[in-house]
């Protein structure tokens, strides 16, 4: 598979390369306005003063989105041999998930 | 003898140890140290036992006791069990995997020292106004109303040494994802390599947990923060949740690479490849995620409700399903094999009905109604010692064996090693066999003395019999080592003659650069495959090359020894400020001075360029080890 060559020459695969880069770079274009539009409505919600048992929630699946958007487009996890890195991630995020979890339900104050 | 001219002087040889990265040396250093921590834990626990040999006794005082039994159970968790799996871990898994040594040399001694340092300091105690004495997981309400430094030495000694595992455990994972020789793919990796990588990931979740509570702790007794004081507002309950949410973990990161050294002299003596490879993987990782959901099944009596209870009993029981495949594996590995007894196959045959019940009485204990029964009574006891000491010092015992050829060069006498393991069994299972049954009969744990003619008299001393047994058996050992290593016999790569993973391709002790050219790796047991087609060593997966090595340093001592220093002025300033008197002012400049030298040797340490050094093919072709071929 010539065009898969990891080889660290940029002249190797020239147009796959091109290709390559601009595929992300629109896809990072791309998430970066979506991102300006979710921290966009988080303001409104904010600003708005909507019931905080609604704004809360939607905060916090703005959030948890952009962390996606962050890790995937801009920190290259959507890349080739990321494999263990997400899963140590997904792991220690459960973890962490569960922890305070634990600590909203049992642990009575 | 011809070897005068190599004979180096005692303090050559201490600096070489006190500088080295090399991950062999730094095993021996694991293992000296934790043997240490481990005779040091087995006094206390029979000072312990001779207290409860006889009804109403006075051999020692309440609080001497309560001190006896914390530093008992730190000890040797943290001080003894996981700096020896360690000393395998070092000695064997970068050999197990083709790596000439693990991914960071510094970071591996930096590990090891702090480790190191906060034992002693932890141990310190004896001698300086008190041990902590409010049992190993030192509860919160206790742990506050605890006079004294006691408390304040674990708080720092644990937090010193729990850095250095949390170092190790990383320094490990990286190892083994990144490198690998060639052809070691991850379903290729011997399990004792497989059960390491787990329990690391599990130290990486587990010890930040553990380092938080510290620190809530740390604060709480020096500086007058509140988190657990509940007439403050804080909770207690927190505390619980935090050590335990490190503790269950804990014993995972004990058993599970315990479970890998008995995998490999299981296969190694039947003679077979191990029986369902993919399920045994499969099980670990499962165990390793399984042990991060249960933790509360340790406080089901804290008033958790029964729906959380609940939660927690149902996992816990769910962790019985991947161990029990664990063990039909064993069983079947043995199954039709080829089986030779040497010393470290008895301990493995000996460890599976051991430790099977001890995972009964788990499961027992697991049942949050009947735990409302068991809860701090002697089974509890009985139970996490059938663990332990079934599971986890069988598992290092049948290691020091196994491996003391790869790590010295030299064959344990196995007559002695034989007389050490059935004086060790029948001591162990003696001692607390019966224990179920004090409990069952309601004997609490954690209890200075009981009264007689309740019927605890006669079990008591049967237990108390057993102990010395195993006493007897550890003496037995150390006298085999000293003996082993007096006479001297040197031995080759594959002393055992059924090695089968790559540990057993290169000469015993390995050389300092470990395999000569990366061997190459074509399936599970490298070395057995190799075997099987008539080769007597591994195929090599490159030309013959210069081998970079990193430089010795003594920065990870300085930076220990700063923290270490650092502690005793941190525990002295409470002091300083009760009193309002000149007798501990030194303790914030001992505080800074100790501070200083660390962040000073962590500067160094980033300001200097330290390249390392290579060893040039020509010097290779020259040394005759048995390493690889040109």
């Amino acid at each position: 598979m010539a065009h898969e060559s990891t080889s660290a020459n940029p002249k190797v695969n020239y147009e796959y390369r091109r290709r390559k880069a601009r595929d992300e770079m629109r896809g990072q274009v791309t998430s970066f306005a979506m991102m300006i539009f979710m921290t966009f409505i988080a303001f409104i919600i904010v600003i708005a003063d909507f019931d905080k048992f609604y704004a809360f929630p939607v905060l916090l699946v703005l959030a948890a989105a952009q962390v996606v958007l962050q890790l995937y487009y801009f920190m290259h996890m959507s890349h080739k041999g990321h494999g263990t890195a997400a899963l140590f991630l997904y792991s220690g995020a459960l973890i962490a998930f569960v922890t305070i979890l634990t600590f909203l339900t049992i642990v009575w104050w | 003898m011809s070897t005068v001219a190599e004979k180096r002087g005692f303090l050559a040889v201490l600096w070489d140890y006190l500088t080295t990265v090399d991950h062999k040396k730094i095993a021996i250093l694991y293992l000296v140290s934790g043997g240490f921590f481990f005779l040091v834990g087995g006094i206390e626990a029979m000072l312990i036992r001779i207290q409860l040999a006889v009804p109403d006794n006075d051999f020692v005082s309440a609080g001497l006791y309560n001190e006896l039994l914390t530093m008992h159970g730190t000890t040797m968790i943290f001080l003894a069990a996981m700096p020896l799996l360690f000393a395998f871990m070092n000695a064997v898994v970068p050999l197990q995997i083709g790596a000439r040594d693990v991914a960071f040399p510094f970071l591996n001694s930096l590990g090891f020292w702090l480790f190191f340092f906060g034992g002693i300091f932890l141990n310190l105690s004896w001698f300086l106004g008190g041990a902590p004495d409010a049992g190993w997981t030192s509860y919160a309400s206790l742990s506050i109303a605890s006079d004294g430094h006691g408390i304040d030495f674990y708080v720092l000694g644990l937090q010193i040494s729990g850095a250095g595992t949390l170092i190790a455990g990383i320094n490990f994972l990286v190892t083994i994802i990144n490198m690998r020789a060639p052809g070691m793919t991850y379903m290729r990796m011997p399990l004792f390599t497989w059960s390491t990588f787990v329990a690391s990931a599990l130290i990486l979740f587990a010890f930040p947990p553990l380092t938080v509570g510290l620190f809530l702790m740390l604060f709480e007794r020096m500086f007058g923060a509140n988190f657990f004081n509940v007439a403050m507002g804080g909770n207690t309950i927190i505390w619980e949740h935090l050590f335990w949410i490190f503790g269950h973990p804990e014993v995972y990161i004990l058993i599970l690479p315990a479970f890998g050294i008995f995998s490999d002299i299981i296969s190694t003596f039947s003679k077979k490849r191990l029986f369902g490879y993919a399920a045994m993987v499969f099980a670990t990782v499962l165990i390793g995620f399984l042990g991060f959901m249960v933790w509360a099944h340790h406080m089901f009596t804290t008033g958790l409700g029964p729906t959380a209870n609940a939660i927690f009993a149902v996992a816990t029981m769910a962790i019985a399903v991947p161990t029990g495949v664990k063990i039909f594996n064993w069983l079947l590995t043995m199954w039709g094999g080829s089986i030779r007894f040497t010393t470290p196959m008895l301990y493995a045959v000996a460890f599976i009905p051991s430790f099977v019940a001890g995972g009964v009485t788990g499961v027992m204990l697991a049942s949050a109604p009947a735990d409302y029964q068991y809860h701090d009574s002697y089974f509890v006891v009985a139970h996490f010692h059938y663990v332990i000491i079934g599971g986890v010092v069988l598992g290092l015992l049948a290691g020091t064996h196994f491996y003391w050829p790869k790590m010295f060069g030299t064959m344990l006498n196995e007559t002695l090693g034989k007389i050490t393991f059935w004086l060790f069994l029948i001591g162990f299972h003696g001692t607390f066999f019966i224990q179920h049954f004090l409990g069952l009969m309601g004997m609490p744990r954690r209890i200075w003395k009981y009264l007689p003619n309740q019927g605890l008299d006669l079990f008591n001393m049967i237990s108390t019999i057993g102990a010395f047994f195993m006493a007897v058996a550890v003496i037995v050992l150390i006298a085999n080592v000293i003996i082993t290593q007096v006479k001297n016999v040197r031995v080759g790569n594959d002393p055992w003659g059924d090695g089968r993973t790559l540990e057993w391709a290169i000469s015993s002790p390995p050389p300092y650069y470990n395999f000569k050219q990366l061997p190459l790796v074509r399936g599970l047991d490298p070395l057995w495959i190799e075997k099987m087609e008539g080769r007597t060593e591994m195929t090599p997966a490159e030309p013959l090359g210069d081998i970079h090595m990193p430089n010795n340093s003594f920065i990870p001592f300085v930076m220990s020894l700063g923290l270490f220093i650092a502690a005793f002025g941190a525990m002295y300033q409470v002091d300083w400020r009760a009193s309002d008197g000149a007798e501990y002012v030194w303790s914030i400049p001992v505080l800074i001075i100790g501070m200083l030298i660390t962040i000073g040797s962590m500067a160094v340490r980033s300001m200097k360029d330290d390249h390392g050094y290579h060893i040039h093919k020509e010097d290779l072709m020259d040394d005759h080890d048995k390493g690889g071929r040109e």
